[in-house]
């Protein structure tokens, strides 16, 4: 078990979220919109120069900026 | 005793079509978070008593993260939990996530009746959800609707009266989503299916390299078609209508005025070697009709159409996207392009749609940007009917200008402004088809706004300029700016009277260009400063509301440093 930012992940790959770094504010964001330590996410897309990336939570298809995605730490086997 | 209702759900959900179903107040609603940023009311009559329905921004939590959504809980939280109703509307085919909100609502005492919007979306995609289960496990009424289609709206309202506060236990966050696990579990349920085309489209849509080469395709089609279009309109029905039958009309009303004085030159204006000449007369009958219904008009049924069309398929927010890495570089992201998008159709709903922008910083660069760099459909319209006979490059080179413009903007305002961007956060919707109605509706409305707000301005503006033209009252002003205008712009001192105008509106600017006779390097240039320089009375007004008083003189600065240099570099520099 390690532990990698959802920058690092592979496209198309699940994920579990290990914690959001950041304040308080952006994670009562992510909750809102589903995006919390426990959830299994699965990487969509990136875009490359530090673009957006996208990921699916639940039905949910969610763009999330480069320095965002950066605070998501997931674990991967 | 009901009162009041308010509909209230996550972005996107299809709040608006819900509310328009309800009052029959005509919204717009479109295929992306955020469309809604203003606050509509509208009235429900149920058994004889009429209730106010009040439709509010979307929001995913009760604690906000925008203006938009701030809006929206602020006036919820302000008013009698006894005496409201709050119509949840939920996505059907997006139950899990837009239960949180429901959660919270219902814990926080209110009386909730859910709308499980979006039902016919929920078969092809393999969902099924058991409604009346949803109904026992929650407490409160859930009702199946298709908003678009009006099914199940009739229930809907059936069952407003009945609905009361349900009672439920705060829980944390975390727990929130471990019960909504638990309800979805039980409620819902998924078959495996195959992916459809428009899931393929979907993807293809937002991945790097065929987004890109999609939204190349897109913009580019959707350019033609608006260009085609709008031409088509002008020289098969607006132009013939004009020429054909309202010209020997008017011709009969000039003889009858004896072909001079003050009223023929208030009505009809200036005869062009004995004739009425649309583009040059500017009477009241004539150029200010002919500029509204021959010249803007079929580009805004045109633009609006394919704006509309965009919105409503939910391609917006992949553009958004795609372009989040250009507009970082001016200090936005990627959903700004939405505003500015909206402002090339009309510059006050464009600067309108920044409140979904997080900090002010952003709405402030934005709406300036909107207001400098991106021309309206009526001035778009003119200054290709103006500057398309000296060729695409005028035309084009306008474009250019205000491209750059945008461009070296957003840049340096992003390096001096204090503060920094927050990041791009924003769900992407699934291409949803609505029905063509929904679509023909939406331009009816538009197209309508365009006709009742602009038209009669338009006609009283250029009564109150051929008055003030006979009285000579333009004369000081012209007088004043006259050694800028020529000096800087190389512009004739008759050019005065059209800046000035163009801060009433734009069209009739460029329309007071029309009988000047001006080259076409002048033409470039005024037709350029016009988008530039202030932007019409309207949307100086919203910018006051929206940004205060200090950001609006701040932009101002901005404006009339721009219109200089700009005007100044374009005469002397580039073009000779």
């Amino acid at each position: 078990m390690k532990k990698i930012s959802l920058i690092k992940l592979k496209v198309k790959r699940k994920a579990k979220i290990a914690e959001i770094l950041g304040g308080a504010a952006l994670q009562n964001r992510m909750m809102s919109l589903g995006i919390y330590p426990g959830r299994e996410i699965t990487k969509q897309g990136h875009f490359v120069l530090r673009g957006p990336v996208m990921i699916k939570v639940g039905r949910a298809v969610i763009a999330l900026g480069h320095n965002m995605a950066a605070k998501i730490i997931l674990e991967v086997e | 005793m009901i009162k009041k209702i308010f509909l209230l759900g996550n972005p996107n959900v299809g709040k608006s079509v819900v509310f328009s179903r309800l009052t029959g107040v005509q919204v717009i609603s479109s295929n992306y978070p955020g469309t809604t940023v203003e606050i509509s009311k509208g009235q429900l009559k149920i058994k004889d008593e009429i209730i106010e329905v009040i439709d509010l921004p979307g929001a995913y939590s009760l604690e906000t993260s925008s203006k938009a959504e701030e809006v929206a809980v602020s006036l919820l939280r302000d008013c009698n939990k006894e005496e409201t109703v709050v119509i949840n509307i939920v996505d059907a085919t997006n139950l899990e996530r837009n239960l949180f909100l429901t959660l919270q609502l219902i814990e926080d005492g209110y009386s909730v009746i859910i709308c499980l919007n979006m039902c016919d979306d929920t078969k092809h995609r393999g969902i099924s959800i058991d409604d009346k289960k949803l109904e026992e496990i929650l407490g409160v009424p859930v009702i199946p609707t298709c908003a678009v289609t009006g099914v199940g709206i009739k229930f809907l309202i059936e069952r407003i009266q009945e609905t009361k506060p349900a009672k439920r236990d705060k829980l944390t966050h975390e727990e929130s989503w471990k019960e909504i696990g638990r309800i979805i579990e039980s409620v819902q349920q998924l078959t495996h299916r195959h992916h459809t085309f428009r899931e393929l489209l979907e993807d293809a849509s937002v991945r790097p390299l065929s987004g890109f080469l999609m939204s190349v395709f897109v913009i580019y089609a959707s350019f033609k078609i608006v260009r085609f279009l709008g031409e088509f309109l002008i020289n098969k029905i607006c132009d013939p209508v004009f020429f054909d039958f309202y010209q020997p009309l008017l011709m009969h009303l000039s003889r009858a005025l004896g072909g001079d004085g003050f009223w023929h030159h208030l009505l009809i204006g200036d005869l062009i070697n004995g004739a009425i000449d649309f583009k040059q007369s500017f009477g009241v009958l004539t150029t200010a009709p002919y500029i509204e219904f021959a010249m803007v008009l079929p580009y805004i049924v045109s633009f609006y159409l394919i704006l509309s069309l965009l919105e409503d398929i939910g391609y917006l927010p992949r553009l958004a996207i795609l372009l989040d890495n250009l507009l970082h570089r001016l200090g936005l992201h990627g959903f700004a392009i939405i505003p500015v998008l909206l402002g090339f159709g009309c510059n006050v709903p464009g600067i309108l749609a920044t409140r979904v922008l997080e900090s002010k910083r952003e709405r402030f660069i934005a709406s300036t940007i909107i207001s400098i760099g991106v021309p309206c459909v009526p001035l778009q319209a003119m200054i290709v009917g103006l500057l398309g006979k000296f060729g695409g490059w005028y035309v084009g080179g306008v474009y250019l200008v205000l491209f750059s413009l945008i461009i070296i903007l957003g840049v340096v305002m992003n390096r001096t402004l204090k503060g920094y961007s927050p990041e791009f956060l924003l769900e992407i919707p699934p291409y949803r088809f609505p029905p063509i109605t929904h679509l023909l509706k939406k331009l009816y409305f538009r197209v309508k706004g365009f006709i009742f707000e602009a038209v009669p301005i338009v006609l009283a503006g250029v009564f109150v300029i051929n008055i003030m033209m006979s009285l000579r009252i333009f004369d000081l002003v012209t007088g004043i700016f006259a050694p800028i205008i020529k000096g800087l712009f190389g512009l004739p001192k008759e050019a005065v009277v059209a800046l000035v105008i163009g801060f009433l509106r734009k069209d009739v600017a460029v329309g007071l260009l029309m009988p000047l006779g001006l080259t076409a390097k002048q033409l470039f240039i005024a037709a350029t400063l016009l988008a530039i320089s202030f932007p019409c009375i309207a949307t100086f007004v919203i910018m006051l509301k929206e940004l205060g008083f200090k950001y609006l003189i701040k932009a101002t600065v901005i404006m009339i440093t721009v219109t200089i240099v700009v005007g100044t570099i374009l005469n002397f520099g580039i073009l000779h």
